[in-house]
């Protein structure tokens, strides 16, 4: 099911929401849907998730660069974002910088990898202003998008012993 | 007496509150637990990055692209296809700010009419733009395979890619040169049965051949990864003396058999000269004519009479 959501997530971020890019950058609804997965069932589920989800940004078409590096950044965030839940407690104000933290870690471990890998990389100016978009839009649409992923995820939560 | 509990915020309402107390992983094993999987996760990562490291037809990969290329596709088709009547009216006016005065002025003077039109102005845009590709099939005297642009890789991952509706089922295969009404927008990167992937000239790993119209100097386009509007290209001539003027047109200068650009095809025009003294080269900035933040309708260059399961729209105008 945590799976459904991922593949629903991915297209709208390559198929909808590109109409309403600011200079190409999308909110990165695959981190929010990881982030709620780490907000609701801790670091481990949440790394695992983040795993296949980087994994189908990394695979599905338009994607043309090294497979792994979105992988790697979703796995980091649902970890960090897991063990953040753990250390506060849960308010609006907590989420949000949650989500913050994590829009800024992915983009930042996604464009590290790229600078270790030698894959095409723009300059630091580019890549600071995109980072702080895609951190604008990712908390933007907390709102919107989390408290239904969270009660879904909620929802169907397996009971645990 | 029962504690006072106070009414979640609205944002958490559902979601179940954390258990007071010591959580779950001050356990010692859960605490291993959790390390050794995400130390097999991350390995898992470095080792797809190993095995992917140089992407292209001989990555163990590849067929794992494809297979998600071939799922993901119809449906980014499907998606973009059910949003376009929307997104074509918002797209129309707000990505191109730079025509926005020129637009504000015509509106004036057209809203009347345009108020009659109003129903029809979707299907005449469509009109038009396939009118600008059957005239620009003409032009280089090539058969166009026709196709929608229907997903944009995300500018995060600081590649500029898009994927389109036609695949190999189109007679497409990689490295074809792909343009629209306005000029070159890029090459098959790789395809799968019923889309392809396209790299934008503008990548940072794009490169292409470009020919100066007026001096007939060559020289080589890279991409600047430029995002959004903002997107340019770096020309550096082969003949580093000679420089070319500003406003001058450059068009592609093609390689053997049109693969992977064929001649011809206007790439965009000079906007700035740079001459670099200390490492005695003419380095100039294209403006490309084709506004990438608005890609709809793209051809794809094909031999003609290639076989393919749509129209295909042959150099003398007519559809295959």
């Amino acid at each position: 099911m945590a799976g459904v959501l991922v593949l629903v997530a991915l297209v709208l971020q390559v198929a909808v929401f590109p109409h309403l890019a600011w200079d190409g950058i999308v909110p990165n609804f695959c981190l929010l849907v990881v982030v709620a997965a780490a907000l609701v069932r801790g670091p481990g589920f949440a790394a695992t998730l983040g795993f296949f989800a980087g994994l189908a940004l990394d695979l599905a078409p338009p994607a043309d660069h090294v497979a792994g590096r979105w992988a790697l950044a979703l796995v980091i965030v649902g970890y960090v974002a897991g063990l953040m839940r753990q250390d506060t407690r849960s308010s609006a104000t907590t989420v949000v910088a949650t989500v913050a933290a994590s829009s800024f870690i992915g983009t930042s471990v996604y464009a590290l990898s790229g600078v270790v890998l030698g894959d095409a990389v723009v300059g630091s100016g580019d890549l600071l202003r995109v980072i702080l978009v895609a951190l604008l839009w990712d908390v933007l649409l907390t709102p919107l998008v989390l408290p239904g992923v969270i009660r879904l995820l909620t929802r169907l939560e397996p009971a645990r012993a | 007496m029962r504690p006072f509990r106070p009414r979640p915020p609205r944002l958490l309402r559902g979601y179940r509150p954390l258990r007071p107390g010591p959580d779950r992983f001050d356990q010692r094993s859960d605490r291993a637990r959790l390390r050794s999987r995400m130390v097999a996760l991350v390995l898992a990562c470095l080792t797809l990055m190993t095995l992917d490291h140089h992407p292209g037809a001989g990555s163990p990969l590849e067929p794992a692209r494809s297979a998600m290329g071939s799922v993901f596709g119809p449906v980014e088709s499907a998606t973009s296809a059910a949003i376009r009547p929307v997104t074509d009216i918002g797209g129309w006016l707000h990505s191109r700010t730079s025509m926005q005065n020129d637009i504000a002025s015509l509106e004036a003077q057209n809203s009347r009419l345009r108020a009659q039109a109003a129903t029809t102005q979707y299907a005449r845009n469509q009109l038009a733009e396939y009118q600008g590709l059957t005239s620009a099939a003409g032009t280089l005297g090539q058969a166009l395979v026709p196709a929608h642009v229907v997903a944009y890789g995300p500018a995060q991952s600081f590649s500029r890619t898009v994927t389109i509706d036609a695949g190999s089922d189109a007679g497409i295969t990689p490295d074809q040169t792909v343009l629209n009404a306005d000029g070159l927008v890029g090459r098959v990167l790789r395809v799968t049965a019923t889309t392809a992937t396209v790299l934008l000239i503008v990548d940072s790993g794009s490169v292409v051949g470009g020919r100066v119209g007026a001096s007939m100097k060559v020289g080589f386009l890279h991409g600047e990864g430029g995002l959004g509007d903002h997107g340019s290209l770096d020309l550096q001539l082969v003949d580093a003396s000679q420089a070319p003027a500003q406003g001058d047109t450059i068009v592609t200068w093609g390689s053997h058999d049109g693969a992977p650009y064929v001649s011809g095809v206007p790439i965009g025009r000079v906007t700035t000269v740079y001459a670099s003294l200390r490492e005695s080269t003419q380095r100039a900035v294209i403006k490309p004519f084709v506004d990438f933040a608005a890609l709809d309708l793209v051809g794809v260059v094909v031999p003609s009479g290639t076989h393919s399961d749509r129209g295909i729209i042959e150099a003398d105008g007519t559809l295959q």
